[in-house]
């Protein structure tokens, strides 16, 4: 694994529909954010990490270019890194392989959407090839809904189970999004509204499916002696795991799912973790989609293949329940795309630090982060937990 | 976050492309002209995939061998779509399948109609998984994946 690497500041954008700002300015209001939370100035930062979904989302291309100043990254190195919507957790990566070589001390990473200014749909069917599947491509609903389809078939879960268990997903985030003052969406809603919503992508309806928001998160990393002079209370980077797929949709199992479910093991044998189940405290999995949810416990193993919908049933997964997952509200309330899974890194860090104020899970030491790229081709986690 | 008072500019990108398809996809359009669905087999893993590939995505071996596959398979998975979006190439509503054709190792994506798709409780009664779907072609061929105007279910 390199060299221990800290995580020792993470900032957040209140996130939603931010035409109050320009693209930049919402950068640099999550990088002030951590900055301010690690207790360090800008001439501390070696190095900037920046990950964004295509230029086509807000039409700026190289968008590291646009934000040189607002990362504050004049006169340091600067890496951009793009994986559609793994790209937060490949940014968390890059942020870790870079103090872990021992090349740099402290590395900024920053990921930033901004939806709302953009059709992103039209932008996520532009990820699909350009002659056999963009046309039939229905953005992200379009395959994901594919995927679950194909789940429920292959374990013989019926469309009532199936409904019943994605609905409780949809109350339980948008119930945990109210303890998070930075989600997007923050609303109560009830199982009779997720089952008569309007249909998306059958089954799929509209609270079964994220917002597209615009925000940034911008995240710190720091070797331990750094973490040390420093003296704030930080988290350790204990695992971490990726792994992509073919290209093409059809040509590979996407019930089982094999980059979640590898990338997922390799994060826990290098974090020394047996059971999840039960070793993890908390969970951030990447859940823009309430029935994909549910393929993500199975393929990280909280819970055996095809039967996560009993899990849900019975409220393994809920707040207080044997492995909270997203008391941020998750992806279904907040989905700034780039910035989305470094968001899921930076909400495991704010709770083995204790630092996580209505959301927190109580006693949390061991927690998961996740994100899901591109035609549900990559996969990427990481493990942080409060103890070197 | 208030929406009041925040001043916004239309702004547009548009850029015109020729994109090269290649000899394997090349040759896979030029067989729809003739109402051939084509694969290519691995000499390796010995499986066969549609889209064609030049090279077998697992074993990075060369992939020469033509194998036409059945213009029948199995659906494997599906979704009625009801979300427009900019620059969406078929109307809404429409079903977007994944077919497993007959003598193929992969899923194809393409889409089923033919059926009336205004009435979703019947369209549910139409399109299961695991049941078999069958090409129909375009009569006038383009050279593109609408050249296979749709698949519809087996009666």
């Amino acid at each position: 694994m390199g060299k221990a690497v800290a995580i020792i500041g993470t900032g957040q954008t209140k996130h939603g529909r931010r035409s109050d700002v320009c693209y930049p300015d919402l950068v640099r209001e999550a990088v002030k954010a951590a900055l301010e939370d690690a207790g360090i100035t800008l001439k501390d930062i070696d190095g900037v990490v920046l990950g964004t979904m295509p230029s086509m989302m807000e039409g700026v291309s190289s968008t590291h270019f646009y934000f040189t100043e607002a990362m504050g990254a004049f006169g340091k190195p600067v890496m951009k890194v793009e994986t559609c919507g793994s790209t937060g957790q490949s940014i968390g990566h890059c942020g870790f392989y870079w103090v872990a070589s021992g090349m740099a001390d402290i590395v900024l990473v920053v990921g930033s959407e901004k939806m709302s200014e953009g059709d992103g749909q039209a932008t996520m069917t532009t990820v699909f090839d350009p002659f056999f599947q963009r046309t039939f491509a229905a953005g992200a609903p379009g395959v994901f809904t594919m995927q679950s389809m194909e789940w429920m078939y292959r374990f013989k879960i019926s469309e009532e189970k199936g409904r019943e268990a994605a609905a409780m997903i949809s109350v339980s985030n948008h119930d945990n999004a109210l303890d998070n003052p930075f989600a997007h969406i923050r609303t109560k809603v009830t199982m009779d509204d997720v089952k008569n919503a309007r249909i998306i992508t059958y089954p799929v309806r509209l609270l079964d499916v994220c917002p597209a928001s615009d925000g940034a998160c911008a995240v710190i990393f720091a070797s331990p002696e750094k973490a040390k002079k420093i003296g704030r209370k930080a988290a350790w980077v204990k695992g971490l795991g990726f792994r992509g797929e073919e290209f093409f949709y059809g040509e590979s199992d996407k019930a089982i799912w094999m980059s979640a479910t590898e990338a997922a093991h390799e994060a826990y044998a290098q974090a020394g973790i047996k059971d999840p189940l039960k070793e993890l405290d908390v969970a951030e999995v990447y859940n823009p989609f309430t029935y994909q949810e549910m393929i993500f416990y199975e393929c990280f193993g909280f819970c055996p293949r095809g039967e996560a919908p009993d899990y849900v049933l019975k409220g393994a997964f809920k707040k207080g329940g044997q492995l909270p997952c997203c008391p941020s509200g998750g992806t279904l309330c907040t989905n700034p795309i780039g910035a989305t899974g470094l968001i899921r890194l930076a909400e495991a860090v704010l709770q083995v630090t204790g630092k996580a104020g209505a959301r927190q899970v109580e006693g949390a030491k061991l927690a998961l982060s996740h994100a899901m790229g591109g035609v549900d081709q990559f996969n990427g986690v990481t493990i942080v937990g409060s103890n070197l | 976050m208030s929406q009041e008072n925040h001043r916004t500019v239309k702004a547009q990108v548009m850029v015109p492309y020729e994109l090269a398809l290649g000899r394997t996809w090349s040759s896979f359009f030029d067989s729809l002209r003739d109402e051939k669905i084509m694969g290519k087999k691995c000499s390796k893993c010995s499986r066969v995939l549609v889209p064609p590939r030049s090279f077998c995505p697992r074993c990075f071996e060369d992939m020469d061998e033509w194998v036409e596959v059945s213009q029948e398979g199995v659906i494997e998975t599906w979704v009625y779509v009801n979300m427009p979006f900019f620059a969406q190439e078929i109307k809404i509503p429409f079903i977007s399948a994944q077919i497993r054709l007959d003598g193929s190792d992969s899923g194809f994506i393409h889409q089923i109609a033919g059926i009336d798709l205004s009435d979703f409780d019947r369209v549910k009664e139409m399109v299961k998984l695991g049941s078999r779907v069958k090409a129909v072609w375009s009569k006038e061929k383009k050279g593109s994946i609408l050249d296979i105007a749709y698949f519809e279910p087996v009666k």
